[in-house]
């Protein structure tokens, strides 16, 4: 009786080693050539100048700040890169869907602005929404593909959301305080990225392949490029967007 | 020829299945109730279509005269809910909506049809959008009983009133004059006002106290106001409850306590 159950017990960890060996094996083939996309957003011509905001109305967020707050719908740093740009892949991936990733993804509220000002996240993935504030805020996403809801969240009330489909990007706003908006761009697949103060994007371990990659921005609308990519080669794709 | 008949049989039996999945989804259920969408059709295009739209988009022949707009039921967001924010409501709020009407708005009381039309209403209102047919309604919210209302518990939601910026849309008097009401919009982007608490002691989802509690609750989803489900305790949305109350200069409710420096 004993015998037949070592055996048994033999038959499954051999089982169970043979798939993590196999497993290991697909992952680490993929891994050995991922492909890489990186580039920068460009704004061409006079970048606008950031307009101020007055947020007197609530001393709390007065008090947070030295200097006036200033728009962030569009961005330029020195030397003409975008930030805040969502690029993404938007076509040429097969059907597969993908997990979300355990980590949580962060935005905070911050001096009465959205921190990160654009967030992007899996569909699916959790999202952390903190206040830091000594105010009180409510959170409001205006969604077209998701459903909408409207939570007031006083400072250090913990809060975990996240949208289902896919939706770039859905706006976020403070109804309390009517400067705050913010956007999250929601994505099916995990290759994507938000352009950094440099206009800076990298999109990482992708499998080789041809795609559509598409990039995004608030005010000014999307830019959409096709690209291919090998096993192991690593393109550079810049985008341009102007007013 | 066997066969044939067979076939037919079975062909025959598939589409009353599919036949009553689909009625089923079509169905709203109110109490003893069982609303049927094609009657509601009937109805709906004798009593609602001119605001809501033939689509139940809201853009009915009269939508542009309306303010606040009519809802637009392909968007499954509705005001009156017992079910938290961002979650479809309960076949029985969509009822209580078309009896109640909704207050300050062009939504009147179809209380004079029967209850039976209202719950064939329920079920047509519910076709407009795919929502119904792939998500479940929340868990209604629980109300618990309220404490009685006192000065303490009435300068309690003052200070609420305050801290949880209430003021910033409903103003500091409750006159809907805070500093963001002129910026506000419902989520299709139209203008809308903060309710003006001295109005009277009418509200647009119920004029009760658990009303009240309740809109606290689940907040009014396509609005501006948010829900204070995580953001409160059930003794300070009483709190809030019974500070409210006193706002209103047509207080008939016996609520009406002085508190001390108003």
């Amino acid at each position: 009786m004993q015998s037949r159950y070592s055996v048994l017990i033999i038959s499954i960890t051999a089982l169970v080693y043979s798939v993590a060996v196999l497993g290991v094996r697909t992952t680490a083939s993929a891994a050995d050539s991922p492909a890489s996309i990186s580039g920068e957003v460009k704004f061409q011509g006079t970048p606008p100048k950031p307009t101020r905001i007055d947020v007197s109305q609530d001393p709390l967020c007065a008090k947070a700040h030295s200097t006036p707050l200033t728009t962030e719908d569009i961005l330029v740093g020195p030397d003409g890169g975008l930030a805040n740009v969502v690029v993404y892949i938007s076509d040429g991936l097969s059907t597969q869907t993908f997990q979300p990733p355990q980590q949580p993804a962060v935005l905070e509220q911050k001096g009465c602005q959205y921190k990160p000002h654009v967030l992007a996240v899996q569909s699916n993935q959790k999202i952390n929404i903190i206040n830091s504030d000594e105010t009180t805020h409510n959170i409001h996403p205006s969604p077209v593909n998701n459903r909408e809801w409207n939570m007031t969240q006083p400072h250090g009330m913990p809060l975990e959301k996240s949208f289902a489909r896919e939706e770039v990007a859905v706006p976020v706003k403070c109804n309390v305080h009517p400067w705050m908006k913010g956007y999250i761009a929601v994505l099916k697949n995990p290759y994507f990225a938000v352009s950094d103060k440099e206009g800076h994007f990298s999109l990482k371990d992708l499998p080789p392949g041809s795609y559509t990659i598409t990039a995004w921005q608030e005010k000014l609308g999307t830019s959409v490029q096709k690209i291919t990519v090998g096993a192991g080669e690593n393109k550079t794709l810049d985008f341009t967007f102007k007013q | 020829m066997s066969n044939k008949s067979g076939l037919i049989r079975r062909v025959a039996i598939s589409i009353l299945i599919a036949w009553n999945v689909a009625g089923y989804a079509q169905e709203s259920h109110v109490g003893n109730l069982v609303g049927n969408a094609r009657r509601g059709k009937a109805l709906y295009q004798r009593y609602c279509i001119f605001c809501h739209g033939q689509y139940g988009d809201g853009r009915g022949e009269s939508a542009a005269y309306l303010d606040p707009k009519p809802r637009d039921f392909t968007k499954a967001a509705f005001k009156c809910r017992s079910t938290p924010s961002g979650s479809l409501p309960l076949d029985s709020d969509l009822y209580d909506t078309i009896t109640r009407g909704i207050h300050a708005s062009g939504m009147p009381s179809w209380k004079p049809l029967l209850r039976q039309e209202r719950a064939d209403l329920v079920a047509y209102v519910k076709t407009f959008s795919p929502s119904f047919q792939e998500e479940r309604p929340g868990a209604p919210v629980e109300i618990p009983p309220e404490p009685p209302p006192s000065t303490e518990s009435i300068q309690r939601g003052s200070e609420l009133f305050q801290s949880m910026n209430c003021w910033s849309c409903h103003g500091k008097d409750g006159r809907g004059n805070g500093p963001s009401a002129v910026s506000l919009t419902d989520s299709k982007g139209n203008p809308i006002k903060p309710f003006d608490f001295t109005s009277g002691p009418t509200f647009k989802c119920g004029n009760t106290d658990r009303d009240m509690y309740r809109d606290l609750v689940t907040g009014l989803d396509g609005t501006p106001m948010p829900s204070f489900a995580s953001a409160t305790t059930a003794d300070q949305r009483w709190d809030l409850v019974h500070y409210i109350r006193t706002l209103s200069t047509a207080n008939r409710s016996g609520h009406i306590l002085q508190v001390k420096g108003r």
